[in-house]
């Protein structure tokens, strides 16, 4: 296959940035998206050009390192991570617009790569058990229904690559926040500061200057883990339940 | 960065619900569903006018006395008057402050747009500006009588009847009332989310009720306007 | 360290002194841990904000032991080269973690753990070691499970275990098929905690270049901050390296891109010995690559092997799609040459007889690197939906990748490197030999031995970041000497010339304008590897990959080009760093594969083999670990050896015909 490749190049965070185009020949249907600018990057490099930027890692869809955004689609048009949409879901002679995730939350790092601490931020401030190495008491003291446990897993298997907020209208980080807050809160082990965690979290997702969320969906659809709308409704249900609690 | 120490010293709870966009939403949501209740009386009420002058009039006339002797004369109007204006306003004013934190989040567009994507949110934005305007010119139309072609007080059903005999008035009417369908569609749902009224099982059930609240209300409405226009009132 | 000239193979090395661990206790196997522990000196706890410790790496053991330690008071300076610690590629393991509880009641015990795991690394790890791994490993699963780690569950509520890679009972606990990221965001929300807290100091993006040592000890690090490419010094009472294992020095492996050896590699030509370079992990259920330009491999879960059966053509060149290949044109070789376990023999010889296949030109695929594992009888026999329960993510998988519908097209699969066994040699304590620079999780050689067991490598990270290492690093805190003479600041001569040494490398990269990319010698010293030190070995392969590996060596830094500044993001520079690191262990992996002239664990030493062909290992000669101490640029390594003892499991011989 032979592509035209029109790609976001910023040399850092305050540099300008523009759309470059790239032809790139000898593309098999077999590779994936990330080895396609692998071999861009090749070339560029033997030109002596200055190769393109990007976050990748595990190449697997799990480390939630990669993701760009491909003609206007977080991780383009299937529904999984760059890393793992394959060539073949493109025709020969395509020409693909690639983008960095755009969010004031997510300033760009360099040409594709951004800077999603804000996530880790949101976690710090509130999505954890406080459960000190050692104070654990035996696994089996607290049978957990297992809906609860599958409840728990849809929510924590969130790989924490951003698509959401990339998607979303708003640039809201919503759907990641609520992931973190429905994984604990579905667990009896993460009840107990579960309205300790929703405040905290929330107000720092608004700190961060993350959007607000206006029902669009889109997040959903682009996550590729299938990370489920309705936990958005319960992570709002959840917070105005510890508002009112907060006096 | 948010300090570690920030949830040691919890905030009131309606500082958390008017500084935070969960809390703000939901404020949204509450205003929104008060006054999509409003309409639904609203569109009742207008569908007397197929009764005749005389019961249209009638209506208008007891919904001043209502209340009565507890209240006085008008006074059950001015409060749902009041409340209807709070609600408008809080709603209003969430919608401006969301939207500009909305837009702010994301500073730089895509170059390779996807017009589906933010389609919900556009028509939310733009159908509450039209709506707002509507509302201003509705009051002035058939409240205050001031911009009615007829503009006579006691009659309603005289001023509704001239308002839909101009061809301005059917314009700006059913514009407005296509985008109550289209607002009250996403926004009931919308409000049920923020809420956390819908679950993962009412999902369904709750937009089918959207939809078929949205299309109730907007073919209630323009009944009034199209009966006119047709002359089955005048 | 004294040292005698080597036996007379041309393997260039010399013998020194050999290795005792000394923080081993005295008494009973079972009492041993506990007496440890007791025998730690304490470090108060108002003195604990006092000491600073270094751990480098964010996976199961990095972020285990960064949380352990900052909860317990110490101020910890943690480092990650991702942008994030949460991405460490702890995160990618699939199938679960073993633990001695015995829910089940099939007999098991921490004694049975420990003996499998002893006999499953083909006796070469150190008793000791293992036994304390499977006494701590039951309560790994409390602290998980305390995390919010969402175990699957049985629908009375209780934690589900399975069966795992052949063992006899149920120990393994598992989250569907992504165990090692539910565990690793129990940890990575534990260490987030203390970042919150402001116990720990998060360096992410920030890659470690070099360690400095100063009087004998290791005192700091210097590193690159990936973004704005400054180079700083970095220093602290202990250093912890969690940097996972080397399996990328073979380039296509089931690692991560980006995982490297360059913190390993470097502590070790700052003295640290590193053990067993020669002992990896091959995983026979791998997608196999569709190309050149294939930039990295995936696993599969072995439990594949259950129903699907393995063939090829039986003639070489065969490139008829699979269907139309007749039943007797098929060879189900591991069911013909293995007739009692069929396609469920041990992954080193499930994945060495498909690569002897594949080398006879019967291999199926692009490249012919591949055999058929096909489920068309499995299908008829149990039928799709039972197929699908069974395997359906798999299958997904599968055909996200490769494009086939492994209903109708039998999969292909490869064996991939998957995981180091070898690493930095430790002590009881985790400890290098370079005092207060500590080892733990895949970047230490201690507790797999030859061979790891299946769900393992989760439960040592785990034990190492969590449970071992704290009390064992505050018993080294407690010793220090205080005081003026211990303090530190970056003139000292040795951290300028750690500085120094790592600016320098960096403008020869920088500085070189070659007219090859860094890839192009990963590839090419990767299948290198892969053909002469992989699953099956022997001494002329190796002598030859010896040859070859200076000479590749020195053409890299004539001939890498490596574009941009060192000012900025600049992820050749990253890359072309780590492949130099890579061009070094893989030579002194070589050597070590040529001088253990047996076959043991998952290696295949050709010269080393029953009368009927399968592996012999040979215990009177080689019953020891092999560490080797850097001797210096272009001269040869000093090889220590520690003498393992078996008190407790006898060592036996496998059998698979």
């Amino acid at each position: 296959m032979r592509l035209t490749l029109r790609v976001w190049r910023q040399a850092g965070p305050d540099a300008p940035g523009r759309m470059a185009r790239y032809e790139v020949t000898d593309v098999s249907p077999d590779m994936s998206f990330l080895e396609v600018l692998d071999t861009l990057n090749e070339e560029l490099t033997l030109r002596g050009e200055e190769p393109v930027a990007f976050d990748h890692d595990c190449r697997e869809g799990i480390c939630g390192a990669c993701g760009v955004v491909v003609n206007g689609q977080a991780h383009g048009p299937e529904r999984t991570t760059a890393c793992q949409l394959h060539m073949r879901h493109f025709a020969d002679g395509d020409t693909i617009d690639v983008e960095p995730w755009r969010a004031a939350a997510f300033p760009v790092v360099k040409d594709l790569m951004v800077d999603r601490s804000a996530l880790d931020r949101i976690v710090a401030s509130g999505g954890y058990v406080t459960a000190p190495t050692g104070s654990a008491p035996e696994a089996h003291a607290m049978p957990v229904p297992k809906e609860d446990a599958e409840r728990a897993f849809e929510n924590a298997a969130c790989i924490g690559c951003g698509a959401c907020v990339a998607a979303c209208p708003n640039g809201s980080a919503m759907l990641f926040t609520a992931a973190k807050a429905e994984h604990l809160g579905a667990l009896p082990q993460g009840r107990v500061e579960g309205d300790r965690r929703v405040l905290a979290m929330v107000e720092t997702m608004d700190d961060e200057g993350f959007g607000g969320c206006t029902n669009t969906g889109a997040c959903a659809t682009a996550c590729p883990k299938g990370i489920p709308l309705p936990s958005i409704a319960a992570m709002n249900r959840g917070f105005l339940a510890a508002a009112r609690r907060a006096r | 960065m948010a300090p570690a120490t920030r949830t040691d010293t919890r905030p009131s709870t309606v500082t958390l619900i008017w500084r935070t966009t969960v809390g703000k939403k939901a404020v949204m949501a509450v205003t929104g569903v008060a006054m999509l209740l409003y309409l639904v009386v609203h569109m009742l009420g207008n569908l007397k006018i197929f009764f005749g002058p005389e019961d249209f009039n009638g209506y208008a006339h007891w919904l001043r006395t209502l209340g009565e002797p507890f209240l006085r004369y008008e006074w059950f109007l001015w409060f749902a008057r009041a409340g209807l204006l709070a609600s408008v306003v809080l709603h209003g004013l969430a919608a401006y402050q969301l939207t500009r934190l909305d837009r702010a989040a994301r500073p730089v567009a895509y170059v390779h747009r996807d017009a589906r994507r933010d389609y919900a949110t556009r028509t939310m934005r733009w159908g509450g500006v039209i709506l707002a305007l509507f509302v201003v010119w509705h009051i002035l139309d058939l409240t205050t009588g001031t911009v009615n072609p007829r503009g006579e007080a006691g009659n309603p059903y005289g001023n509704v009847v001239a308002t839909f005999s101009t061809w301005y008035g059917n314009t700006i009417y059913c514009v407005a009332m296509l985008a109550v369908g289209l607002h009250v569609r996403h926004g009931l749902l919308s409000a049920g989310r923020t809420l956390g009224a819908v679950g993962r099982r009412s999902q369904h059930a709750v937009r089918v009720a959207s939809e078929t609240l949205a299309l109730t209300l907007t073919a209630g409405f323009l009944a009034v306007p199209l009966a006119v226009m047709t002359g089955v009132v005048n | 360290m004294t040292s005698t000239p080597a036996p007379p193979d041309r393997a260039a090395y010399r013998v020194g002194t050999p290795l005792r661990d000394t923080a081993v206790p005295d008494g009973p196997l079972a009492e041993r841990w506990d007496r440890r522990r007791f025998e730690a000196r304490l470090v108060s706890p108002a003195a604990r904000r006092r000491h600073t410790v270094i751990v480098v790496g964010t996976g199961l053991a990095g972020s285990a032991a960064g949380a352990t330690l900052a909860e317990q008071g110490y101020r910890v300076e943690q480092f990650c080269f991702q942008d994030s610690p949460r991405r460490a590629h702890s995160i990618a393991a699939q199938g679960g973690i073993n633990a001695a509880k015995n829910y089940r009641n099939d007999g098991d015990s921490v004694r049975r753990l420990f003996h499998d795991t002893v006999k499953g690394g083909d006796f070469r790890a150190r008793e000791s070691n293992v036994y304390r791994l499977a006494q701590v490993s039951a309560e790994i699963i409390d602290q998980c499970v305390a995390q919010g780690v969402p175990f699957a569950r049985e629908y009375g509520g209780l934690l589900d275990t399975r069966s795992f890679g052949g063992a006899q009972v149920s120990r393994t606990f598992y989250a569907r098929g992504q165990t090692g990221q539910q565990l690793l965001l129990g940890a990575y929300q534990a260490l987030s905690r203390q970042i919150a807290a402001g116990t720990v100091t998060m360096h992410p993006r920030t890659e470690m270049l070099d360690l400095v040592v100063i009087d004998g000890r290791a005192r700091g690090i210097i590193a690159r901050d990936l973004v704005n490419g400054r180079v700083d010094t970095y220093l602290a009472d202990a250093v912890v390296l969690a940097t996972g294992g080397y399996g990328n020095v073979f380039y296509l492996s089931t690692n991560a891109k980006n995982s490297n050896a360059t913190a390993v590699w470097r502590a070790h030509r700052r003295g640290a010995l590193f053990a067993n370079p020669c002992f990896t992990q091959i995983h026979p259920t791998c997608i196999p690559r569709s190309g050149e330009h294939q930039a990295k491999l995936t696993l599969m879960s072995e439990s594949l092997r259950n129903d699907g059966r393995i063939w090829v053509p039986v003639t070489p060149g065969d490139t008829r799609p699979p269907h139309e290949i007749p039943e007797s044109e098929r060879d189900y070789y591991l069911e013909r040459l293995y007739p009692a376990f069929g396609n469920l023999v041990p992954r080193d010889i499930a994945s060495r007889a498909a690569k002897n296949v594949c080398d006879d030109g019967r291999g199926v695929g692009p490249g012919g690197q591949g055999v058929y594992l096909d489920f068309a009888d499995a299908l008829a026999r149990l039928g799709r939906a039972a197929i699908e329960e069974r395997y359906g993510n798999l299958f997904e998988m599968y055909e996200r990748i490769t494009g086939e519908n492994p209903y109708d097209v039998p999969m292909r699969i490869y064996p991939a490197i998957h995981y180091t066994m070898g690493g930095l040699w430790v002590d009881y304590d985790l400890q290098t030999t370079v005092p207060g620079l500590f080892a733990v999780g895949e970047a230490n050689f201690s507790d797999h031995g030859a061979n790891r067991l299946g769900a393992s490598a989760l439960m040592q990270g785990l034990a190492d970041g969590y449970f071992v290492l704290p009390p064992v690093l505050g018993d080294y805190l407690a010793r220090l000497p205080r005081g003026a003479a211990w303090r530190v600041d970056e003139d000292h001569p040795a951290v300028r010339e750690a500085m120094f040494d790592v600016t320098d490398r960096q403008y020869a990269l920088l500085s070189n304008n070659g007219d090859r990319t860094a890839d192009s010698f990963h590839r090419e010293l990767g299948a290198l590897l892969w053909d002469r030190c992989g699953m099956a070995r022997d001494a002329d392969g190796l002598r030859q990959a010896l040859d070859r590996i200076p000479a590749l060596r020195e053409e890299f830094w004539h001939r890498v080009r490596v574009p941009g500044s060192g000012t900025e993001v600049n992820q050749s520079l990253e890359r072309a760093g780590r492949i130099a690191d890579h061009l070094e262990l893989a030579e002194l992996m070589c050597l070590d594969a040529l001088h253990r002239a047996e076959s043991c664990g998952g290696h295949f030493r050709t010269e080393s083999r029953t009368e009927d062909g399968e592996a012999a290992r040979r215990d009177e000669e080689f019953s020891y670990v092999a560490a080797w101490e850097f001797a210096g640029p272009g001269r040869p390594p000093v090889l220590h050896r520690e003498q393992l003892a078996f008190d407790h499991v006898h060592p036996t011989r496998r059998s698979y015909a």
